[in-house]
């Protein structure tokens, strides 16, 4: 028999807030975290705009080696995960004496490895570029990381599905947990703000340029959006089973209920609307529900003319004439890429407990798709019970999490 | 560079390195298990000699090295011959 799977911590480090509390107050007063990195100008970018945030300062949290080898998307991972635990109620014995897996998304690793090839280049020998940057440079580094801080004895993979890797992660989880093959796992999405990072996306002309205005910048749905803005962070949700959480007395925040999945199987970069029509319907139908009993649709929507078009069509093609309240939290953050469907199911949780919904930033006047939805353009000071995230990447690959208040 | 100038440097970076107090260096104390080392760590000390002394060395090097002492009389013949 499925066994239900619910949330028991969530943590979260992005540009709009270290900590839940932070985040929660930006959300609720429509504070962007999108500023301009100058250096990216230098470095050759066409775009400065970028989600701003600082490294977290981990000497005296972990020790020397644990630092060494983590990346700065595995620093903002850990001190996601620590929040994350710390409301879960699970501390390091609970962890060492009970089975628990991580599963991050995660897609690159760009600045470790352009770094370690650099010196190997220069100094003609391999052993220079250290002992730590092979952690680094892995694409698996935010898991291999954190398996062996909190020493986790479950299941320990990263998935790599391009924006949609973090959304993919709580979805494998929830899948592990509800067949009882785990009982609780450790997931979420993690993505590095560097310079390095994301110059090749820049080069497809991906990104906004209102450099003068960069908390206009992100505008999803807005007829005149020009772009995405690059951004990162982590975000850590701890999935458990129903049963697991009981017997620990935890809080239960709220309970997934769907995941969905599809792929568009034709353009490497230029999204459609079935396939993302597809991942919706089977969430929809894998979570048992009707589309009128979903409150707020959390939409990937980053702020691109053809992928902000096409979402908005699926999303009113599949909602019909039941027409529940679509945001991009995007508006906020910018795109969080493979943190971000990690990172938006915390944000939809954060409103979903405080009761209203954030504001789709920017959205002054729709174009012919967005104008079919229910997109507030300001705070809607009332609460919903159960809520739809999307998350969609490059190669066409689409993600659909549900989730919903916990009702016993 | 005289061996202890090398001495003084190499304490130095040691204990910047592995966040210990140099007070634990002590010419007949064991070089891995003072610093806690690992057969990673003795890359990332590959590494801190080249940057500070600008001489290579190799994991054979280490293989007759068990005190601090020893380690300052391979630096020693590494650096000044």
């Amino acid at each position: 028999m499925d066994k239900r799977v619910v949330i028991t911590g969530m943590g979260i480090y992005s540009c709009i807030g270290e900590n839940k509390e932070q985040v929660l107050r930006s959300l609720y007063e429509g504070r962007s975290g999108i500023g301009i990195d100058p250096k990216r100008k230098e470095f050759g970018y066409r775009s400065m705009l970028t989600g701003l945030l600082r490294l977290p300062e981990l000497k005296g949290r972990l020790d020397r080696r644990q630092r060494l080898c983590l990346s700065e998307q595995g620093q903002y991972a850990y001190v996601a995960t620590e929040e994350a635990l710390l409301q879960a109620g699970m501390d390091r014995d609970y962890l060492a004496s009970h089975e628990t897996g991580i599963l991050f998304g995660n897609d690159s690793c760009a600045e470790a490895t352009v770094i370690g090839v650099d010196i190997i280049r220069e100094k003609r020998n391999t052993a220079m570029v250290g002992s730590g940057n092979i952690f680094q440079s892995m694409n698996s580094t935010v898991t291999m990381n954190l398996s062996t801080i909190f020493n986790l004895r479950g299941i320990n993979f990263t998935v790599s599905g391009a924006c949609a890797s973090g959304a993919h992660a709580i979805g494998i989880a929830f899948l592990l947990i509800k067949q009882g093959l785990q009982e609780r796992v450790i997931c979420g999405g993690a993505e590095e703000v560097n310079l390095y990072s994301v110059g090749n996306f820049d080069a497809l002309s991906a990104f906004s340029m209102r450099e003068d205005a960069p908390e206009k910048a992100s505008r999803p749905f807005d007829k005149h959006r020009d772009g995405l803005v690059p951004s990162g962070g982590a975000a850590t949700v701890i999935l458990e089973s129903y049963e697991s959480a009981v017997a620990r007395g935890a809080e239960i925040l709220g309970e997934v209920i769907g995941y969905g999945f599809s792929s568009n199987g034709e353009h490497i970069s230029v999204p459609n609307v079935v396939g993302p029509a597809a991942s919706l319907r089977r969430a929809i139908e894998n979570a048992g529900v009707s589309v009128n009993e979903i409150g707020y649709v959390n939409a990937h929507a980053t702020s691109t003319p053809v992928g902000d078009l096409n979402e908005a069509k699926a999303i009113a093609e599949v909602f019909g004439s039941s027409r529940p309240y679509v945001a991009s939290t995007k508006s906020f953050t910018g795109h969080e890429m493979w943190m971000a469907g990690a990172s938006e199911v915390v944000y939809s949780m954060l409103m979903m407990r405080n009761g209203f919904i954030a504001p789709n930033l920017n959205f002054e006047e729709p174009d012919e798709a967005s104008a079919l939805l229910n997109i507030p353009s300001r705070r809607v000071d009332a609460g919903f019970d159960m809520f739809l995230s999307n998350s969609f990447g490059f190669g066409g690959t689409n993600s659909t999490l549900i989730v919903k208040e916990f009702k016993g | 560079m005289t061996k202890e100038e090398i001495i003084t440097k190499v304490n130095q970076v040691l204990a910047e390195e592995f966040e210990l107090d140099q007070a634990l260096f002590l010419p007949d104390a064991l070089l891995k298990e003072t610093l806690g080392m690992d057969s990673l760590d003795l890359v990332d000390v590959v590494v801190l000699i080249d940057q500070n002394f600008g001489v290579t060395l190799n994991g054979s090097d280490f293989i007759e090295v068990k005190t601090f002492a020893d380690f300052y009389q391979l630096l020693d013949t590494k650096i000044n011959g």
